[in-house]
C-alpha cells in the first residue's frame, strides 16, 4: 500500500481554469518525490491541494489507505496532523521569536507539554543550524535562516510527509545552500518528502523519483537519472534541456 | 467688550458655573468612553466577521460590510436622529444620554470595523495559509499572531478617530443632552460673553483631545522603532539581519 496515493485529482481557483487535471501520483514511505515543471504547471497547487488550502473538485487522495474527504472539516484536520508544508515565503509569525514559531502549533493546537516541545524545538533548530538564534525574531534573521526556522516549525509537528514548496526560490543565491543542507539532513534521516524545486542538482541528488508536470498534468515520471538523462516526452525533453542548459 | 469680559470673569468662574461646566465635561467624557468602548468592541467583532479566515459565512460578511458602509457614510447628526426615532418606534423610553451614547457607539463601530479590517488585511495572506495548514483556527490566529502584528496598522488611525469621536459628541447638544457644547450655550444664554462661554468650551475640548493626540503620536513613534531600540539610537537603525 502506498503511503500517499493521489488519484485523478482535479482542482481550480474560483471555478475558473483548472490548475490540476487528473493528477495521479503515489508516494511510498521514505520516498523523496520531486515535482518539476515550468511556472504555472500546477506543482505548488498540488501541494496546496493536498493540505486542503485549495479544495480539489474531484479525484481522490488516500493516506495509508484512508480516503481524505476535503469537504469534511474533521477529515482535513486529521490529514493536516500528518502532512506539514513549508512555503516559499517562509510565513513565520513576525511577533514570535524562532523558538516560539516552532513551539506554538504543538503547544497551542496539539496541546502537548510546553517544556517537552521546547526541548524538541531547540534540538530541531540546532539541527538546522540555528542553535544560536533561538530567540531571534524573523526580522532579525536572513531569508535562509527564516526558511530553516520554517522547516523546523514543520518538523515540530512530526509529520509523516513533509511538503516543500519551492523553499529556496525566494532566497538570495548565497543563502540557498544553507537551506539545501537542511533538506539533505532530512533526506538522510529518511523523511518522506514531496518537494517542488527548481534546484535541479538537489533534485537529482536526493530524489527517489521525479515527476514532471505541465499545464496541471503529470506528463512523465521516473527516477531522477532517467528523467534528466533520458526524458521520453517531447515536453520533458524541452524542459530538461532548457533547465540543464544543454 | 474687553472691559465687560474682565467684569464678567469672576462671576463666570464662580463655583456654580465651574461645577456646571465640570458636570458637562464629565458627560462628554462619559459619552466618549461608553461610545468608544461599546463601539470599538462591536467594530472589532464586525471586522472579525468580515475576515474570511475567521468567519467563513458569506451572509455574515455581507451584514458586516453593509453596516460599516452605511453608518460610515451618514452624518453624525442624521445617525443621532435615526437612533432617536428608532428608540421611539420600538417603544423604548430611554434618556438622551443613552440615545447619544448609542449613536457614538454606532459611529465608532462602523469606523473602527473599517480600521481593523484594513489592519488585518495588511497581513500577508500566506501567513493565514501557514496557520491554516497547521490546523490553527481563525480565532486562535487572531489572538496569537494576527492582532499582535496588526496593532501597528490599527492603533494610530484608531486613536486619531477617537479624537474625532470626542468632538462629534458636541452634536448631542442638538437634542438637549447636557454635555459641553450644550453647557456653553446655556452659559451664553444666561448673558455671559460668547468669548467666555465658547472659549472655555475650546479649552475643555482641548484638555480631552490634546492628550489623546500626544498619546497617538507617541504610540506611532514607538511602533516605528525597530526591536531592541534604545533612546538616543537612530530610529531607522539596521534591524540586524544576519
Amino acid at each position: 500500500m502506498h503511503h500517499l496515493a493521489i488519484d485523478r485529482l482535479t482542482a481550480s481557483y474560483d471555478g475558473k481554469e483548472q490548475v490540476l487535471v487528473d493528477v495521479s501520483l503515489q508516494v511510498a514511505k521514505g520516498e523523496i518525490v520531486s515535482l518539476i515543471g515550468p511556472s504555472g504547471s500546477g506543482k505548488s497547487s498540488l501541494l496546496r491541494s493536498l493540505v486542503g488550502l485549495l479544495v480539489p473538485k474531484s479525484g481522490e487522495v488516500m493516506l495509508d489507505g484512508e480516503k481524505v474527504d476535503y469537504t469534511n472539516r474533521k477529515s482535513v484536520k486529521a490529514l493536516r496532523e500528518r502532512l506539514a508544508i513549508v512555503f516559499q515565503q517562509y510565513n513565520l509569525f513576525q511577533n514570535m521569536d524562532a523558538l516560539r514559531n516552532v513551539t506554538v502549533a504543538p503547544v497551542k493546537i496539539r496541546k502537548r507539554n510546553a517544556r517537552e516541545v521546547e526541548e524538541e524545538a531547540t534540538a530541531l533548530l540546532r539541527k538546522v543550524g540555528l542553535g544560536d538564534k533561538l530567540h531571534a525574531y524573523p526580522d532579525e534573521l536572513s531569508g535562509g535562516q527564516q526558511q530553516r526556522v520554517a522547516i523546523a516549525r514543520a518538523l515540530a509537528l512530526k509529520p509523516d510527509i513533509l511538503l516543500l514548496d519551492e523553499v529556496t526560490s525566494a532566497l538570495d543565491p548565497e543563502l540557498v545552500s544553507e537551506v539545501l543542507d537542511a533538506i539533505r539532513i532530512l533526506a538522510a534521516d529518511g523523511m518522506t518528502m514531496l518537494m517542488v524545486s527548481h534546484e535541479m542538482a538537489l533534485v537529482r541528488e536526493i530524489s527517489t523519483r521525479v515527476v514532471m508536470m505541465d499545464r496541471g498534468r503529470v506528463i512523465e515520471e521516473g527516477t531522477a537519472d532517467r528523467i534528466f538523462d533520458n526524458p521520453r516526452t517531447e515536453r520533458c525533453q524541452e524542459f530538461v534541456s532548457k533547465i540543464l542548459g544543454h | 467688550m474687553g472691559g465687560s469680559l474682565l467684569e464678567q470673569l469672576p462671576l463666570f468662574l464662580s463655583y456654580s458655573n465651574v461645577s456646571f461646566l465640570a458636570r458637562a465635561f464629565g458627560v462628554t467624557v462619559a459619552l466618549s468612553i461608553v461610545g468608544a468602548v461599546v463601539g470599538y468592541t462591536v467594530g472589532a467583532l464586525l471586522a472579525f466577521i468580515r475576515n474570511r479566515h475567521v468567519v467563513d459565512v458569506l451572509p455574515a460578511r455581507f451584514l458586516s460590510v453593509g453596516f460599516s458602509e452605511t453608518f460610515r457614510r451618514v452624518p453624525f447628526l442624521v445617525k443621532l436622529m435615526v437612533v432617536f426615532f428608532a428608540f421611539e418606534v420600538v417603544g423604548m423610553r430611554v434618556s438622551m444620554f443613552t440615545v447619544t451614547a448609542t449613536t457614538v457607539a454606532l459611529a465608532a463601530a462602523a469606523f473602527s470595523a473599517e480600521i481593523m479590517r484594513a489592519g488585518l488585511e495588511a497581513l500577508p495572506e500566506s501567513q493565514w495559509d501557514a496557520a491554516e495548514s497547521m490546523n490553527m483556527g481563525g480565532v486562535m490566529s487572531l489572538r496569537l499572531w494576527a492582532l499582535p502584528q496588526s496593532w501597528k496598522v490599527i492603533l494610530p488611525p484608531a486613536l486619531s478617530f477617537t479624537v474625532g469621536l470626542v468632538k462629534s459628541t458636541s452634536i448631542a447638544s442638538q437634542i438637549s443632552v447636557f454635555e459641553l457644547t450644550y453647557a456653553a450655550k446655556v452659559l451664553n444664554e444666561r448673558g455671559f460673553s460668547p468669548v467666555l462661554s465658547f472659549g472655555s468650551l475650546l479649552v475643555l475640548y482641548f484638555m480631552i483631545c490634546y492628550p489623546l493626540n500626544l498619546y497617538a503620536r507617541r504610540l506611532e513613534r514607538q511602533l516605528e522603532r525597530p526591536r531592541g531600540w534604545k533612546p538616543g539610537a537612530p530610529l531607522l537603525a539596521e534591524s540586524g539581519a544576519a
